[in-house]
């Protein structure tokens, strides 16, 4: 399992998510991605645009690294990783 | 109780009468960008178009009025396999200008949902950019992009199969919410005798029809002038900012561009121009046409495409009742001192006598006898983009 840590604004949208440990079984950030659309129908749209490529003012972290591939998600997380999702600061 | 559903950079307001003076409220969205909103008439359903920034844009509904919005299950999402031509910017030392463009083919995703539409046949269309026009026959259930509008010989042809011709007609507007100089669909206008029938308006391309229910377009720009161009009558590249047309007389359709004011009396089969610059009548973003009667229109004019700020610091609706032949600036209760407002394609509405517009500078303005006198009802709102009454 891989714990996944969201940006408190994605909560304003999916509140169900907020307040639990989200763990999901995956062996890539598109995995990771896929699965928390099943817990959150909608959510990967908000992460990805329609081509599944990240959102240009979006970021993704394993531990402390910052995903590579943005166009496919295909970096490789393992069990006990910590996938983070973050905006970026940006915005008036 | 009529209501009036203002889109704003940072949230949906509900204006409504409240102990005898006009209210906006804060409906929901707060903090969020907002293009457009408006209640499906057959439904009751209220659509917001949301442009997230971060998180991209999305579809939101209200069904109990506003009260409570969710995400719509189906959200506007452009197919696999669908691509445009667009233009890249480049570094080019060779030009005066240090850049240069290059004509590239890129995937379509969505950047921007412009405007929303309702047929009485209870199709929903939605405008997009780049481009993109969808449609729903299931109430919202699904979307699914117009692909012979897509593949249109002015956009270069099928691109889902092929390269097509490898030239578009179609250009761009800085409207999106990406950046990028894309084409998008700010006006879909259904026929209210025909739900078939629609009126789409393109920045920058110009106007199309479809009388089959989007089966088959055609362009509708035969009497349109562009003033700034070497060919001032090509059927593509005109700029309409918005279009309008008059719901019990629909032949009469009212097109605010940015090379002057045209109107239709015959179904967009042909414009002709009707600013008269010297009341101020020419450059500006929105038009509303009357319900009843096809010659009446207003509008919010500014100054020139160089400025786009209210004329002289004075803010002003015009009003033609004779089909463009004559214009009254309407004034009394807007400031005439100092005010720099630009009003925005969506932001100006009308039914029956009652007449309402918001501008950027978050100012929204109402009159009830068809722009003789005007109230205000907030100088503080955020900046507006669209103003809808319904």
């Amino acid at each position: 399992m891989i714990q996944v840590h969201l940006t408190r604004h994605l909560f304003a949208f999916f509140p169900q998510l907020e307040g639990r440990v989200l763990e999901v079984e995956a062996a890539s950030v598109a995995g990771a991605v896929a699965e928390l659309e099943r817990l959150a129908p909608g959510i990967g749209f908000y992460i990805c645009d329609e081509r599944g490529r990240l959102r240009p003012h979006v970021n993704l972290f394993i531990g402390n690294a910052m995903v590579k591939d943005r166009r496919t998600l295909s970096d490789a997380v393992a069990p006990g990783d910590k996938l983070s999702i973050l905006q970026a600061l940006s915005g008036g | 109780m009529t209501k009036i559903w203002v889109a704003t950079r940072k949230g949906t307001f509900r204006v409504e009468q409240q102990g005898g003076s006009w209210t906006a409220t804060l409906a929901g969205h707060a903090g969020t960008g907002v293009n457009y909103v408006a209640r499906d008439p057959s439904s009751g359903r209220l659509w917001a178009l949301l442009g997230h920034g971060h998180w991209g844009a999305k579809l939101s509904v209200s069904d109990d009025g506003g009260a409570s919005w969710r995400d719509n299950a189906a959200q506007v999402k452009f197919p696999d396999g669908a691509r445009y031509i667009g233009q890249d910017m480049f570094e080019d030392a060779a030009s005066d200008f240090g850049v240069g463009w290059r004509v590239v083919t890129r995937k379509a995703t969505l950047q921007k949902l412009w405007t929303i539409a309702f047929g009485a046949d209870g199709t929903i269309w939605i405008g997009t950019i780049p481009g993109g026009l969808f449609s729903s026959r299931d109430g919202g259930a699904s979307f699914e992009l117009n692909r012979a509008l897509w593949n249109h010989e002015s956009r270069g042809g099928d691109l889902f199969e092929g390269d097509g011709t490898g030239e578009t007609k179609w250009f761009g507007t800085p409207a999106s919410e990406g950046g990028e100089f894309a084409p998008g669909i700010h006006s879909i206008v259904v026929d209210p005798r025909d739900p078939r029938r629609v009126l789409i308006a393109i920045s920058t391309a110009g106007v199309l029809e479809t009388r089959d229910g989007g089966q088959t377009w055609r362009s509708r720009n035969r009497g349109m002038t562009m003033d700034h161009s070497p060919e001032p009558e090509a059927e593509w590249g005109h700029d309409p900012h918005v279009i309008d047309l008059c719901s019990s007389n629909p032949d009469h359709v009212w097109q605010q561009n940015h090379a002057g004011v045209f109107y239709s009396t015959d179904g967009a089969e042909r414009w002709r121009k009707v600013s008269v610059p010297d009341v101020g009548v020419h450059f500006g973003f929105p038009v509303s046409a009357d319900d009843k009667d096809g010659r009446v229109a207003w509008l919010v004019p500014g100054r020139a495409d160089s400025q786009r700020m209210a004329i002289d610091g004075g803010l002003f609706v015009a009003r033609t009742d004779d089909g463009g032949s004559t214009w009254r600036q309407l004034r009394k209760g807007l400031p005439q001192t100092g005010a720099w407002d630009i009003v925005y394609r969506h932001a100006l509405d009308n039914r029956d006598d009652l007449v309402v517009f918001g501008s950027t500078t978050g100012n929204l303005y109402l009159s009830e006898d068809r722009g003789e006198t005007w109230t205000t009802v907030s100088h503080n709102l955020p900046p507006i983009y669209s103003v809808r009454v319904g």
